[in-house]
């Protein structure tokens, strides 16, 4: 009976396991395609195809956005901090946008670099805080450490497999 | 301990032993779900960039831990219940499921309705939702499965298996935000780092997410000691049990 059971647990672990490996292998085999957007490390590396609707996203780079006085035409940078993107949009931006905040823009990569957005979705960090709170912290400034070493993480990915 | 489980794993044992935990179980549940609900949505401070819409989070981050807690712990019981044939575990595994699956929707369901607003988005084809949606899923399929087989017996194995290979899910979910670029922010709170805001933020949060356990604890309870006395119907403790007028 003991040994039966010790049979039945190791069957059952074996069987976890190898389901285990096949879907790890099937998500590392897809791991570029499961992200959501391409992060402008991956666009300066020709990783996106040209005038196809994409997703590209990052942090809106400080200081970037130029707003048009007379239209709903608006210009920024988004960054991932190793490398920029020039986004052009005109539309309502939603209410989270500003400098500083993650954007996911969905567009078409334009062959002088720049990307020409239909949609832009804010991202919002796992920060909260109430108002007090943020504003007594706003003159830090801090950089999302996670974001920047993500982007450094996938620049080194794209130079090994070149 | 061992004798404990031992006992525990008798459903004669397990009725009478958990009929005294069920009181004060509901009673958590109920006191700590008001009490962080009551905190989290009229008095906790909104948030500077999202205003009220925040306190959605009081009802997604605890549903979100449950929708796979409870997996996790259905598959813990299938696990049990296969190699050690201990009924009782496939009777718990039975009651939890529909209580994942309907916490699985909440999440998805409280996620869209909070995206709306923050992301400009109700759905994205991200890691993070997509995994969860797949959880979803998974649930419906353990339920289904169970019920598709004619003897109670084979659906409790398949039903078993399924749960044990589909909890391969649970980490996919939990390190989508770390391994993918996803819509979805990484975790605020968890229960091993310091919560990313602010103690009159995650205080009413933290009652909550223990008051959604303890509602899982106790319906579990509940609903697998109306199982027991179902399927062993025929049995004399049951019988005496019934004449007794209780």
């Amino acid at each position: 009976m003991r040994a039966k059971r010790k049979q039945r647990l190791y069957a059952i672990l074996g069987l976890v396991a190898l389901a285990a490996i096949a879907v790890g292998l099937t998500l590392y085999a897809l791991r570029s395609n499961i992200n959501l957007f391409f992060s402008p490390v991956q666009i300066a590396e020709g990783q996106a195809p040209l005038e196809r609707s994409i997703r590209a996203g990052g942090m809106v780079k400080a200081g970037s956005v130029a707003r048009d006085p007379d239209s709903l035409d608006v210009a920024f940078t988004v960054t991932d901090y190793v490398e920029d993107l020039e986004v052009r949009y005109s539309g309502i931006l939603p209410d989270l946008f500003r400098e500083g905040q993650g954007v996911v823009v969905v567009g078409e990569l334009q062959p002088a670099g720049w990307l020409r957005a239909d949609k832009v979705l804010a991202k919002h960090d796992e920060n909260y805080m109430p108002p007090e709170v943020a504003q007594a912290l706003e003159d830090a400034g801090y950089a999302p450490e996670d974001y920047q070493d993500k982007a450094a993480e996938m620049r080194q990915r794209l130079e090994a497999e070149d | 301990m061992w004798a404990f489980l031992h006992k525990l794993g008798s459903p004669k044992e397990f009725y009478a032993i958990t009929a005294r935990w069920l009181t004060p179980l509901w009673l958590a549940a109920v006191a700590l779900i008001l009490a962080g609900g009551v905190w989290g949505l009229a008095f906790a401070p909104a948030d500077y960039q999202q205003g009220n819409s925040f306190r959605i989070i009081y009802v997604h981050v605890p549903a979100a831990f449950l929708a796979q807690s409870i997996f996790v712990a259905m598959a813990a019981a299938g696990l049990v219940f296969m190699v050690w044939k201990i009924k009782l575990a496939d009777m718990a595994a039975a009651m939890m499921a529909p209580l994942g699956a309907g916490m699985t929707f909440v999440a998805l369901f409280s996620g869209a309705v909070w995206g709306v607003p923050t992301w400009g988005t109700w759905w994205q084809w991200d890691a993070r939702l997509t995994s969860m949606l797949i959880l979803f899923f998974l649930y419906i399929g353990v339920i289904a499965l169970r019920g598709a087989f004619v003897s109670r017996e084979g659906g409790a194995r398949a039903a078993s298996v399924l749960a044990m290979v589909g909890v391969i899910n649970i980490p996919i979910i939990k390190f989508s935000v770390d391994w993918w670029y996803t819509l979805h922010q990484p975790a605020s709170f968890s229960i091993t780092e310091k919560p990313a805001m602010p103690a009159e933020m995650w205080l009413p949060l933290l009652l909550m997410v223990l008051g959604f356990y303890a509602f899982f604890i106790a319906v579990t309870l509940t609903r697998t000691r109306s199982e027991i006395l179902r399927r062993e119907s025929s049995k004399r403790w049951v019988r005496a049990l019934v004449e007794e007028g209780r």
